[in-house]
Formats: structure tokens, sequence, C-alpha cells
């Protein structure tokens, strides 16, 4: 997205195959933040584990993203630094209980799901079938979770019927799970449905990882 | 209104983690224990899952609500109990909180958590444990280096201190040599005997075995 004149634009580190970096290009883009992407290639040159990105990122992950001359890293601290400097359009529903739900399916993503089925783990396993087992099980055990949180807070979003950071952790996740773990969703109705319709839903559609993998990397 | 009801299992470092935060903010609370051992977890029994469908402990009951999830109970405490807040006033401040906290509870407590460990195995448990937390304090040292003051984030205590003091017992309870974090190490010392923290600890509560509360 271009500036406008006189404004900096904010640089995201991130990957497109990384659930975390979309996380973070889908607020970026629903609250019209400019921002260029720099893109760390964490699976075959492995960019994310040089000295020059620890300097950066000590945790040696992405996203990263430099905003207002500071560096934020991960990102649900980034989408919640994000979601208090820039207010509107708000992703946070507006009561505290209702907070607390889309912490709750933010949480059981971003805890409960993503770590378990990083591309991280894939070398501390000696046989790659052994991987694969290890992120569907741990995988499979989130959906459900998902779809018994969700059959209770869902409307059309995940919380009621607006847009929030829970609908922004939850479609990175099952497109994980669709196309890396081969995973169906089927069985997990709310979840299935909800996915559906939030793969058309503009911020999460514009930066889908299709459209940024084919994208020229920005120097 | 009723007193707030802690689902809590005395070793649970996410249960610890909302026991620091509520002592902290002085709201009084009623502790119910649950085993996630005895009997293949006592979360999954029909008693627990009438209060807490998830089966997920810890569970906070509050305000007519069960809540999950001990960085959103955290948050809720903050935003309904404003009163001694865990959070700063400045965005980026409150960002270094999140970020700690964040690596805690996603980079490091799931890889390390009771259920993860029984599957990679008893033979390759306590290296895959200490694997993760050590990169995980790596990260959170080098965080540290530049916004600790007294604490975690400056000189007030944050969630983000909630957070590590388990999460260094846990260490502990691994054999990770802490002594590449020297700040996480200080830390924690000037926490662990503050009244808040001491009510918390594992060997404080009412289901810590006899023979460990000693």
């Amino acid at each position: 997205m271009a500036a406008l004149a006189g404004e900096t634009r904010a640089i995201l580190y991130g990957f497109w195959l990384s659930s975390c970096s979309w996380r973070v290009r889908a607020t970026l883009a629903y609250k019209q933040i400019p921002f260029e992407e720099k893109s760390i290639d964490i699976v075959k040159q492995r960019t994310q584990m040089t000295d020059e990105y620890r300097k950066l990122n000590p945790s040696q992950k992405v996203p990263a993203l430099i905003i207002d001359d500071t560096t934020l890293v991960e990102s649900m601290a980034i989408l919640q630094y994000l979601e208090e400097t820039r207010r509107t359009p708000s992703l946070l529903p507006n009561t505290p209980l209702l907070r607390a739900r889309m912490r709750e399916i933010c949480e059981t993503i971003v805890s409960g799901i993503q770590p378990l089925q990083n591309i991280g783990l894939k070398p501390h396993f000696s046989i790659e079938e052994q991987y694969s087992v290890f992120t569907k099980y741990w995988t499979r055990r989130g959906l459900q979770t998902l779809e018994d949180l969700l059959q209770k807070t869902s409307g059309s979003y995940c919380v009621g019927d607006q847009l929030s950071m829970a609908d922004l952790c939850l479609v990175p996740q099952l497109y994980n799970a669709v196309t890396r773990h081969q995973l169906k969703l089927e069985e997990y109705t709310t979840v299935s449905k909800l996915y559906e319709t939030l793969l058309k839903e503009k911020c999460l559609s514009d930066t889908h990882p299709e459209k940024i993998r084919l994208k020229k990397v920005t120097e | 209104m009723a007193k707030p009801v802690l689902y809590s299992y005395w070793r649970s470092s996410c249960s610890w983690r909302v026991r620091i935060a509520l002592n902290l903010k002085e709201i009084p609370y009623d502790i119910k224990a649950v085993s996630l051992i005895k009997g293949g977890g006592e979360q999954h029994c029909n008693e627990y899952r009438e209060v807490n469908p998830m089966e997920q402990v810890p569970s906070l009951v509050i305000d007519g609500h069960t809540l999950i999830e001990s960085l959103s109970i955290m948050n809720y405490l903050e935003e309904t109990r404003p009163q001694r807040p865990l959070m700063p006033q400045d965005c980026y401040k409150r960002a270094k909180v999140r970020e700690i906290c964040e690596i805690i509870s996603s980079a490091i407590q799931p890889l390390q958590n009771l259920i993860v460990l029984i599957y990679v195995g008893e033979e390759k448990k306590k290296e895959w444990a200490q694997h993760w937390i050590m990169r995980g304090f790596r990260a959170i040292e080098k965080l540290l280096s530049s916004c600790a003051g007294k604490y975690c984030v400056g000189d007030e205590i944050t969630l983000a201190d909630c957070c590590l003091v388990p999460q260094v017992f846990n260490a502990r309870r691994f054999h990770v040599d802490l002594r590449p974090f020297p700040i996480i190490l200080r830390i924690d010392r000037e926490l662990e005997n503050l009244p808040a923290f001491r009510a918390a600890h594992p060997s404080a509560q009412p289901d810590c075995p006899p023979e460990v509360a000693k």
C-alpha cells in the first residue's frame, strides 16, 4: 500500500507460508497502514537464523514489524499494538467479556495449535512422517477445541458479527491445516463454514499467501 | 457478588500465572484443585466438565462466566479490575510486556506442557523440554537487556513477570542451565519473595503433595 507524502511505511519481515506473518499482514491491510514486506525465507534459505536477522528479532522467527521507529516481534503483541495506536477500524469487540472470548480463540490458536505444527519443529524429528503425525495430531485437537468455542461465540465472524483478531488468527491456521497438513475441515462444521466465508474478507483475500508468494520481493 | 473461583493445578504454570495476577490485584478468590494427573486427569471428569466443557485448567469462574486461557483471563482481570494495574500505560511498553508473555505462552510452555511431553516420550522429553526453554529464554534475555528495569519491563510489576516466574520454575524442573540468563535470574529472585508470588507458589497450594510442600 502506498504511503502518503511524508508518512514512513512500516516494514514487515515475513514469509508467505508463515501463518503468524499473515495475521499481521491482514491487520495492516484492514487498518490501511502503509507497509512494505521483506521476505525472510524460513524454509529453504533459513534467513531467520542469520546474525543479521537475529539483531532484528532475537527469537529468530517471523514476523517482525518496524513501525513508529521501533521494532516489534510476536504477532499477538504486534496486533494489539496496532489496535492501540490505530484504533479504527477496530479489531476488538466492545465488551470485556467478548474480548475475553476473542482472546480465548486467539490463544487456542497461537499457543494451542501453531507452536505444535510450526515448520521449525521439523528438524527435531528424525523421520518426516513422525513430524507429520505429530503436527496433524495437535492440529486436530486444537480444531476440536476451536469448534467447541466457536459454536458458542460465532455469528458471521468468530465473535458475533464483527471482524476481530480471532478471525485474522483463524484463517491462517486453517490454511495450514488444509494445505500443509492436508486435514479435512468438514467434521468441524462451524470452523469450516467460517473459513469459507472469511476467505472472501478483503483484508484476508488481499493478503492471501498465494498472492504474496507471487509478489516481487522489495528491497 | 460471589467470590471468583479458580480451578487450578498446583504445579501448572498457566494456573500459577493467574494466581499471581489475582494476588497482585488483591482480588479475593477461592481455589478448587483439579489434578491433571489423577485418573488420567480430573479435568476430564463429569463434575469438572459441567464447570468447563473445554476441560482445561486453569479456568476462572468470575462475574457469572467461566473464562479459560491464562493470558485471556489476566487481560480480563486487567480490564475489569483496573486497581493495581499490571500493564504499563505506554503502548510501546505494553508491546514489550506482550512480547515476553507471548514467547513464554506460545514459544515455550506449549512445547514443554505435560501432555506434549507424554507424547514425545520418556526418553526424549528432557532434552526436548530443555531445548525449547533455552531457545525461548535466549530470546527473552535479549529483550530484557533493553526493556527490563527492576522487573521485566521497567520498574513496575507487569503480566510479563506473572508469566516469567512459573517458567523459571519449570526450567529448573528440567535442569536447564540458567547461568546464561542473568537478567531472568535477577528478576526471578527479585519477585520470588514478594507476598503475592509466595502465596501463588505451587508449594503453597492446597493440592500440593505434603512431601513437596516441605
